[in-house]
């Protein structure tokens, strides 16, 4: 097992822009004045030449970013997520989305988790704008090895990608000596027979908490991390579902339109189960600690133990 | 410019607004005003202007165009079947299911299209995108991208206008079809956009305005705006909405709206008059 870090995946990301960035040299990275936050500052260190501050101007950037790849450029085109793929949702629907441009929309701050800057500032809507644009790949990665697994793997494929990153730094739990990323590929961390624990991004490591617990209380739970979004891996999903029979999905998200909503879409065409998910339940985050308000949302081990029993009648 | 190629590039005009009806009138729908308005524009740059070849629409070093009002395809897409990028006879199927040719200009679908568009204020950043990647690969093609004047009331093509000069993109050059009418009525009264000169020369262009149907002054200016070094240009051409349509001139409701049988007509009529009367000369 190689070493553990504890890392944001906006540090890993911008690490990983840095290190991709000889290797292929038509990346080129835009922010919108937030650098030293996404991370992308990295990046502008390494490569000045190839590094474009748009200014407060998010909608303008992703526009830009599609004039670059209409010339053979691959550009990141990075904000907090609430404005990356927020505020410049129709612009990333119509110039990129639309002529299926290769440009890579990346949404850092994402959840609840952004903390003190509060409501405004914390996308629980990220994943369901970016999943709703046809064509559009949509990337949730968990720690630091999946996420610079994840850029590579965006910097690899031709065509419009979202990428999530967390503000918050988190522990990572994926073996760097032989983790593989594969898109639309979900992972299976642990076997189990009673029941299907499926999630995303910050919460795997917090899921992966739980599954311990449960297996001491002895519930044989199973742990999915679906680190693509979309397209969702229907298969392994499918399988699961049919082999443990009920499933729970846990995202730093609204419930509405997130992992869950993706699951559930697979799962009532090709096997209806129970289906429990743990998320933002349709709300508004407020200021606080990240880790406070993880605890208050229900974003943490003890709950996601406390559903799954409940949901096993146990 | 002689007398012989500018007749030649007004005839050329002229069939190009006479393609822009014949697709709308087919299309029972589509926007007519502002196709006919910017007709001499699609003209001068694709005939006189760009650098570009219909045989190898994807050329790497072609000089770009975005037509970030993105309505008045119908002129476009006239313009560069008669430049011969594709068959006259697609404009009859203009928005057609199963049409080459989308209601608004689409990159995948139609050769020498460079960027899809119609949401507006969103073609003017790409074309900064374009302009930006030929600074960074330091090639010499050059951008060219029109707006509408209703357009510019867009928050994203004043972000665009900011980035353009703080970039020094003297190889973007942007035409403003001042044809004073959107949608609802005048821009004076709709959304307020003038003085649009005042606002580009605030905002670091080098800006000038023309009448948007005379050659003479295209070639003046789109001349000037190549020797322009350290900020972007902007042409702002004084048009006619419905150019050269007796019943569209300067008429509002002809914005986005198909002549019916006997109007397209009229239309014909009025082009063919203004054909014969070029080809009399």
């Amino acid at each position: 097992m190689a070493e553990m870090v504890k890392k944001a995946t906006r540090e890993s990301y911008g690490e990983a822009l840095a290190e991709l960035a000889k290797e292929y040299p038509q990346i080129v990275v835009l922010d919108a004045d937030l650098a030293a936050a996404t991370k992308t500052g990295i990046f502008k260190k390494a490569c000045p030449e190839r590094f474009v501050d748009c200014g407060i101007s998010e909608c303008n950037m992703v526009g830009v970013a599609a004039g670059l790849a209409t010339c053979g450029k691959i550009p990141f085109a990075t904000s907090f997520a609430m404005f990356s793929a927020g505020r410049a949702f129709e612009q990333v629907r119509n110039s990129v989305g639309y002529p299926h441009l290769n440009v890579k929309i990346v949404g850092s701050h994402a959840g609840i988790s952004v903390g003190e800057d509060g409501a405004t500032h914390q996308c629980n809507e990220d994943i369901a704008l970016m999943r709703t644009i046809p064509g559009m790949v949509v990337l949730n990665p968990s720690d630091h090895y999946e996420m610079k697994a994840a850029v590579r793997a965006a910097a690899e494929y031709y065509g419009p990608v979202y990428i999530r990153l967390g503000r918050l730094a988190v522990e990572s739990f994926n073996n760097s000596d032989d983790y593989k990323f594969e898109l639309g590929k979900g992972i299976t961390l642990r076997d189990g027979k009673d029941i299907t624990i499926i999630a995303t991004g910050l919460m795997v490591s917090r899921a992966l908490e739980a599954v311990k617990t449960l297996e001491e209380q002895g519930i044989d739970a199973r742990l999915i991390n679906i680190h693509t979004i979309k397209p969702i891996d229907r298969e392994l999903v499918v399988k699961a579902a049919k082999e443990t029979g009920r499933v729970i999905t846990v995202e730093e998200h609204n419930v509405i339109g997130g992992l869950g909503d993706a699951v559930c879409s697979v799962l009532s065409e090709e096997c209806p189960v129970p289906v429990t998910k743990i998320g933002v339940n349709d709300v508004y985050g407020h200021s606080g600690p990240a880790m406070a308000l993880l605890d208050e949302f229900g974003l943490n081990a003890a709950h996601i133990v406390e559903t799954t029993k409940k949901v096993l009648g146990k | 410019m002689d007398t012989s190629e500018k007749k030649q590039l007004q005839i050329l005009a002229c069939k190009v607004r006479m393609g822009a009806i014949e697709g709308v009138f087919n299309a029972k729908s589509g926007h007519p005003g502002g196709s006919l308005s910017a007709a001499d524009l699609f003209t001068y740059l694709y005939f006189k202007e760009m650098n570009i070849d219909p045989n190898n629409p994807k050329a790497e070093d072609r000089d770009r165009f975005v037509l970030s009002k993105g309505h008045c395809a119908p002129g476009l897409y006239a313009t560069l079947a008669l430049r011969g990028y594709f068959s006259m006879d697609e404009l009859k199927k203009l928005r057609h299911i199963g049409a080459m040719l989308q209601g608004h200009p689409d990159m995948k679908g139609t050769p020498g299209i460079d960027m899809s568009s119609g949401s507006l204020g969103q073609g003017v950043s790409a074309a900064c995108g374009m302009a930006l990647a030929a600074k960074m690969d330091g090639k010499d093609y050059r951008v060219y991208s029109i707006l509408g004047d209703g357009e510019i009331e867009e928050g994203q093509v004043w972000e665009a206008a900011m980035f353009a000069a703080h970039h020094k993109l003297d190889n973007l050059c942007l035409i403003v079809d001042n044809n004073g009418l959107q949608i609802d009525g005048p821009v004076s009264e709709v959304g307020g956009p003038e003085p649009i000169d005042e606002k580009y020369r605030a905002f670091g262009f080098d800006v000038q305005i023309i009448d948007g149907h005379d050659f003479d002054a295209m070639e003046a200016a789109f001349a000037h705006a190549k020797t322009v070094k350290g900020k972007p240009s902007v042409i702002i051409a004084k048009t006619i909405k419905g150019k050269n349509v007796s019943y569209m001139e300067n008429a509002v409701n002809w914005h986005g709206a198909a002549p019916n049988a006997e109007q397209y007509e009229i239309a014909m009529n009025d082009l063919k008059k203004v054909l014969s009367g070029l080809e009399a000369e």
